[in-house]
């Protein structure tokens, strides 16, 4: 992510704007926002998409134009950039928390899910109600494309997984 | 060089697009909720990278068009996706079948291409493949709990495959478009790829006891707009509403 440092002013004001799917991560929580600069009098937001058809893509860009909007800021102009892919290591530690304790298990960092067949070997996800690290995949696609479905083998409670990417 | 990387791109977007919107015909038809929701998240991702590469094609032709008209307003004559892609959902092994044979393809396709001299090309590739690698590990389990299922679920794997079978040889056709861009670093080896969608499809029909069909009259003619009678129902289905009412907005 480019410095944060530059424009914190606007910055601040991203930072208020929740994700519309899970509302206790904000837009830079997720890391979506990848720069904000000035160019020729015109304030360009670089966002990337988190999954190629993430619906709310465009409700992030209607959101960061009324919000700046609302902060007086004319001329926003929106860049959707591809490179490098967003991966789920960009959410920072102290949002992983958050996400833990609004009902959703973090991704776990640093791996990423793929190529095993029927989950074998696949990495322990924590339930995050009771905690505990017996628990087993329901569906690799759950309530949205960024989770899964688990289970919790021991309180029984279904739960989603934000998939690690 | 501009044309071929234009007709490139659209064809990238065409299977994308095509296929993803037949799965999204089966929203809340799956045979249960969590299934009905990973094809539907499928179809989602597939359309996602569609419009990516839509959007891509349209900087490319320079001509004025944005992605919706290049998804909205070209016949189907002017649609170049794989004929697979545009094949009926049938009964659910014919989607796991079809669904496993262009996850193979585009999981191959986009591991190449990321690493193509074109960096747009290279950056969607890149984010795509992180997608498709969901993609194809689902349909690969699909493909062996329903060939090791009951008699009734492997005997319809079996037809599915023979079925579709006919549409994956030109997946590997490479045509002039492709010759070009190959020489410039841009486009996939269509070659390379063959190979290892076959051991691909080889390793896991095995795992699945399922018969790999034997190579016999095959389909092609996608890359020059031809297409079987379905793509046009299609068309007529997702492109009737901008169509006419041709300003309409959300």
């Amino acid at each position: 992510m480019s410095d944060t440092q530059k424009h914190p002013e606007i910055w601040n004001l991203l930072a208020t704007i929740p994700d519309p799917e899970i509302p206790v991560l904000s837009i830079l929580d997720l890391g979506i926002v990848r720069d904000v600069a000035q160019e020729e009098g015109k304030w360009v937001i670089t966002i990337t998409p988190t999954y190629s058809g993430c619906p709310a893509m465009n409700q992030f860009e209607d959101d960061i134009l009324s919000k700046l909007k609302e902060n007086n800021y004319q001329n926003v102009q929106i860049k959707t950039v591809y490179d490098p892919p967003w991966t789920t290591d960009w959410i920072n530690d102290e949002a992983l928390k958050r996400l833990e304790e609004y009902g959703i298990a973090p991704p776990v960092k640093g791996t990423q899910d793929k190529g095993v067949l029927f989950s074998e070997g696949v990495k322990q996800v924590r339930c995050p109600l009771c905690k505990s690290t017996n628990t087993s995949l329901i569906s690799q696609f759950g309530s949205t494309a960024c989770k899964a479905l688990y289970k919790c083998n021991d309180c029984l409670e279904p739960f989603d997984y934000f998939k690690c990417i | 060089m501009k044309n071929q990387l234009f007709k490139y791109t659209l064809r990238l977007g065409d299977n994308a697009l095509i296929l993803g919107h037949r799965l999204a015909e089966n929203c809340s038809r799956g045979p249960y909720l969590e299934e009905d929701l990973s094809i539907t998240n499928t179809s989602l991702d597939l359309l996602g990278q569609a419009e990516a590469f839509y959007k891509y094609a349209a900087k490319v032709e320079d001509a004025g068009r944005t992605e919706d008209d290049l998804a909205y307003k070209r016949p189907e004559i002017e649609f170049y996706n794989l004929q697979l892609t545009e094949q009926p959902n049938g009964d659910f092994a014919h989607i796991q079948v079809r669904q496993f044979f262009m996850d193979a393809f585009n999981y191959y396709l986009y591991l190449q291409l990321k690493e193509s001299k074109d960096q747009t090309l290279a950056a969607i590739a890149a984010k795509s493949l992180k997608e498709v690698t969901y993609h194809l590990r689902r349909s690969s389990e699909w493909m062996i709990r329903l060939g090791k299922g009951t008699q009734e679920s492997k005997q319809k794997m079996q037809q599915a495959l023979e079925d579709l079978w006919q549409f994956t040889h030109e997946m590997f056709v490479a045509d002039e478009v492709d010759e070009t861009l190959l020489k410039e670093g841009i486009a996939a080896d269509l070659q390379i790829l063959k190979k290892h969608w076959n051991t691909k499809v080889n390793e896991i029909l095995k795992q699945a006891n399922l018969q790999r069909p034997e190579d016999g009259y095959h389909a092609t003619g996608s890359k020059k707009g031809y297409h079987t009678e379905y793509l046009g129902y299609i068309l007529a289905e997702m492109q009737y509403l901008p169509r006419a009412y041709p300003h309409a907005k959300w």
